[in-house]
């Protein structure tokens, strides 16, 4: 019926495998990858032990041996470890109490344990410094006024101050993990206990327990890992005490040293120090994922037989509903207030309440405007970016499957590992002027291209899932009805991870929004970014404009995060 | 002029080798039954005539022109080569509606608009569809989606079909309705088909020529369904197309025996289609007959009423045989369980025998 023309030459081509679609997409995906990943790596290595002629241990040991250095190591392992801990405990409880137990309300607290990952930790930061601030906190002068109190009862610019707000931010890393354990695992085992006549307790305790342990000890670290990394929260607290972490150190290394060559070294070898410390938590983690496996957590969902708390019940509720809203609702609510009141420290009285906050950020403010606009861009474009090149590659390492494979995704991995801090630094190295005399420094790009590289590991996670869903010869089928490569894409495999793709966009999307630890090392003059522009609002001092500016942030993280659910919900009916 | 010509294929998937210097002539017009065990390579034949793999050595010809050759570097891409192919799970694309999967080829190849709709309403026809123009697949039974499958093989290429296992999903009843349906469609278009199965009886119901694939991917024997009924080139083929009895034999001071615990003397003759003094012989259940003057004497251990004929488990001294009786002949006559029997081999073939 179709005469089966054949150019010669394209046969030549294909079997040759001189050009194909296929290769050239790999090949993009390497140059890709090594650019926005592997220079910056590779030059923080380099400035860390080169000195400009010849390797050079001695200022690498001279740093780690520094007496302020060591204080921030110590301190950046006190607050891992303990806000770890407690983040455990709290988490386990609460997971427990909302999987195992008969207690009332579990939506509305499962809602609620949904809400801090709607704020950026630095923002939760901000506004628990509001309230406890050691000078001037608003609970603590009520406090102070209420029971005649000379010194605040409470300070939150502090070690403790800092464990306290990120267990508040992060034990709900550990409950997801825990309940959905417990929402895997099999009830039989505990009922048989129950049945042969143990108590309770004892059930929780040799049963239920050991059996969530991967599960724990995943969430666990987690946690950990993200402690360690966290640069917001220790800013926002630390910084007017001088308490610094690692993140912190190495960002005022960098600043201190104003472009030296000798500062930027320090700062390049705090880095590696830094990373050298989260990857024994990822290794632990990586061994705890692949062996912890149990087989009493099944794939189906079952329901559990619920432990009936009889007396306790309702004094549990009102712990628990407290607890809850004072770490969730109470900040929100802080920060509400404060944008509304005429200057920081005034009480919340009508007559000094005043719109005139977010006029002043938004007509008066030539930076604010621009921050908007900068992280709106910013977010749009590495999301674009993200989308891109992170179904492409998922394409490349489950389709093409190519010889290096394995290399494509370990690089496409390796950025979310290290913590934003440390990828700052290594874009600065790489992009003022390295490779090729580009400089990117002071420039809104080297933050984008910072964002792509944390990022994109985001989409390729749920492009490849999607990805691995298209059976092959659906392409194939396509290639055999007439249709070229490029076609196929087009036609098949791109329609059917749709969906997969515009959630990978918004993965992308509303972290960079909220975006801090890299761009605070990045921006420029013309290329601050939201996060940038609350940060020096208030280190200015300018509290009330800074809150201001955060419920317009806040407003619009919510607002896309349920766009994000609308689509979809959207997909999951059609 | 051959429409296929596969010379010297040779594919491995790493260091498995599945095909290993296939050569296959298929005429044109004709259904050619490609079979073999699960495993054997068939799906790999189907995909490098396609284009889907590449293989390590050889030649693809279509129509004389060459698709792939090793030697000359030539890979034509799949989708020049005008192959209809009913894949082994359908792949209907279930983002599209039922008209717009079949639509889908005659697009790619540019077709005007008024033209694409009579060809997709044709191939809807062709497999008792019409009404489901509209549906997605996902509201489609599996017997459904396998015709749509059909229906967009079609108008991809009228000329040339390749059916991986494209009724194994179905009912027993729509399978048979089915083979019947690709039958009068083949012979109404003359279209040339590859039908891949690994189920012998449908091969020979539907095929003209048959080739048999051995487990390790040679080919075992390439005829029509009487050919390789009446003289199966060698035990695989004569055990995979039906089911079979192997019984050891030894000549012995020229006379057969039966080469068990103890040797049983069945012919007092050398039999004229062995070769040799050891063999294996095979034979089918409804070749053995129950006579009372055989010398092999047997005891049934097991019979089966199958309601148009009787199934015997029949032990000899060291081995247990399968015999068929048809039950609704004259002289039918029903065996019970323990009672001694004479066994008497019609139709009986020699092999060769491994320990020989
Ligand atoms: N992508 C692949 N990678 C590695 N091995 C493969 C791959 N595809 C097939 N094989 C192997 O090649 C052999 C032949 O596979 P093939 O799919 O051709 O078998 P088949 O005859 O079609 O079997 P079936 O009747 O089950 O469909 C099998 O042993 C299989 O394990
Ligand atoms: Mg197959």
């Amino acid at each position: 019926m179709f005469s089966r023309a054949i150019n010669r030459d394209l046969a030549h081509l294909e079997g040759k495998g001189g050009f194909s679609l296929d290769r050239l997409m790999i090949i993009l995906c390497y140059v890709a990858l090594i650019t926005v990943v592997i220079l910056p790596v590779f030059m923080i290595l380099y400035y860390a032990f080169w000195d400009g002629t010849k390797i050079d241990i001695a200022m690498f040991k001279q740093v780690i041996f520094q007496k302020s250095n060591i204080r921030s190591m110590w301190n950046t392992l006190v607050i891992g470890v303990f806000s770890t801990a407690l983040a455990t405990a709290v988490g386990v409880f609460f997971a427990w109490l909302l999987g195992r137990s008969d207690i009332p309300m579990k939506g509305l607290m499962k809602f609620l344990f949904s809400i801090p990952f709607m704020i950026p930790p630095f923002l939760a930061a901000m506004s628990w410094d509001m309230m406890f601030s050691g000078r001037g906190g608003y609970v603590n002068k009520a406090l102070m006024s209420l029971f005649n109190l000379t010194k605040a009862p409470f300070n939150i610019n502090s070690v403790a101050g800092i464990i306290v707000i990120e267990v508040v931010y992060y034990f709900p890393f550990v409950y997801m993990q825990v309940v959905s354990a417990l929402e895997r695992m099999d009830p039989t085992l505990e009922e048989s206990a129950r049945i042969a006549g143990a108590s309770q307790l004892y059930v929780i305790r040799r049963i239920t327990l050991p059996l969530t342990i991967p599960a724990i000890s995943s969430g666990m670290l987690l946690v950990l890992i993200t402690s360690l990394s966290n640069y917001g929260i220790p800013a926002m607290l630390g910084y007017s005490q001088s308490i610094f972490t690692l993140p912190t150190m190495i960002v005022e290394l960098m600043n201190r040293a104003g472009g030296s060559f000798e500062g930027i070294r320090q700062s390049a070898a705090l880095s590696i120090v830094l990373v050298f410390i989260v990857s024994i938590a990822l290794l632990v983690q990586r061994r705890l994922l692949t062996h912890g496996r149990y087989d009493i957590i099944k794939g189906k969902s079952m329901r559990p037989m619920l432990i009936k708390l009889r007396g306790a019940k309702y004094p549990l509720l009102a712990f628990s509903l407290l607890f809850l809203s004072l770490i969730v609702v109470a900040p929100i609510v802080m920060i509400i207030l404060v944008s509304f009141v005429k200057a920081y420290g005034l009480p919340f009285l009508a007559k000094n309440l005043t719109l005139a906050n977010f006029r002043r950020i938004f007509v008066g403010n030539i930076m604010v405007r621009d921050s908007v606009k900068n992280s709106l861009f910013l977010a749009f474009s590495a999301a674009s970016f993200c989308l891109l090149l992170g179904t492409m590659l998922a394409y490349v390492i489950y389709k093409v499957k190519p010889k290096g494979g394995t290399a494509l995704e370990m690089m496409a991995v390796l950025p979310y590992s290290l913590p934003g801090t440390v990828m700052a630094i290594g874009c600065i190295l790489a992009w003022s002027g390295a490779f090729f005399g580009i400089t990117l420094y002071n420039t809104i790009w080297i933050i984008l291209v910072a964002y792509i590289a944390r990022y994109l590991s985001y989409v390729l996670k749920s492009s490849s899932a999607a990805l691995q869903q298209v059976h092959g010869s659906l392409e194939e089928a396509a290639r055999s009805c007439g249709a070229s490569h490029m076609q196929t894409l087009k036609d098949v495999t791109l329609p059917l991870i749709k969906p997969a793709m515009i959630s990978g966009f918004f993965l992308v999307f509303l972290p960079c929004m909220r975006e801090l630890t890299t761009s605070i090392l990045l921006y420029g003059p013309k290329s601050r970014t939201l996060g940038v522009a609350i940060y020096q609002l208030r280190i200015n001092g300018q509290i009330a404009p800074a809150a201001a500016l955060s419920v317009v942030t806040i407003t619009l993280i919510i607002i896309c995060n349920n766009i994000v659910k609308a689509i979809t919900r959207d997909k999951k009916r059609g | 002029m051959e429409k296929v010509e596969l010379e010297g294929i040779c594919v491995s998937y790493g260091e498995h080798m599945v095909l290993r210097d296939l050569s296959l002539k298929i005429e044109p017009g004709q259904i050619i039954g490609i079979v073999g065990p699960s495993g054997c390579g068939k799906t790999t034949i189907a995909r490098a005539i396609c284009g889907f793999i590449k293989p390590q050595q050889g030649t693809i010809k279509i129509d004389g022109k060459t698709m792939f050759s090793h030697k000359d570097r030539v890979d034509i891409p799949p989708e020049q080569r005008h192959i209809g192919v009913v894949f082994q799970d359908y792949a209907i694309w279930p983002h599209l509606s039922v008209y717009d999967n079949i639509a889908y080829p005659l697009k790619k190849r540019g077709l005007p608009k008024e033209e694409i709709s009579p060809r997709v309403h044709y191939a809807l026809e062709q497999v008792n569809m019409v009404a489901y123009e509209k549906y997605m697949p996902s509201q489609l039974s599996g017997g459904q989606q396998q015709r749509v499958a059909i229906a967009r093989a079609l108008t991809s290429s009228s000329d040339f079909l390749i059916m991986d296992e494209p009724i194994t999903n179905l009912d027993a009843k729509l399978r048979e309705q089915m083979l019947v349906e690709i039958r009068i469609l083949q012979q109404r278009l003359g279209t040339t088909i590859i039908y891949i199965t690994h189920d012998q009886e449908a091969a020979m119901q539907l095929c003209d020529k048959i080739v048999i694939l051995a487990p390790d991917g040679s080919i075992a024997q390439i005829g029509s369904d009487e050919e390789i009924i009446r003289n199966p080139a060698n035990r695989f083929v004569f055990q995979f197309i039906g089911v079979s009895n192997f019984i050891p034999v030894v000549i012995d001071d020229g006379k057969a025996f039966f080469d068990l615990e103890k040797k049983i003397p069945y012919k007092s003759h050398i039999p004229g289609k062995m070769t040799g003094t050891k063999a294996m012989l095979g034979i089918r259940p409804m070749d053995i007959v129950f006579d009372e003057d055989s010398p092999v004497r047997a005891t049934v251990a097991q019979a089966i009423f199958l309601g148009n004929m009787y199934n015997y488990f029949v032990r000899l001294p060291g081995m247990e045989i399968r015999v068929q009786q048809i039950a609704i002949s004259e002289n039918a006559k029903s065996y019970s369980e323990g009672q001694e029997v004479g066994l008497a081999f019609l139709e009986e073939r020699y092999f060769e025998r491994e320990d020989a």
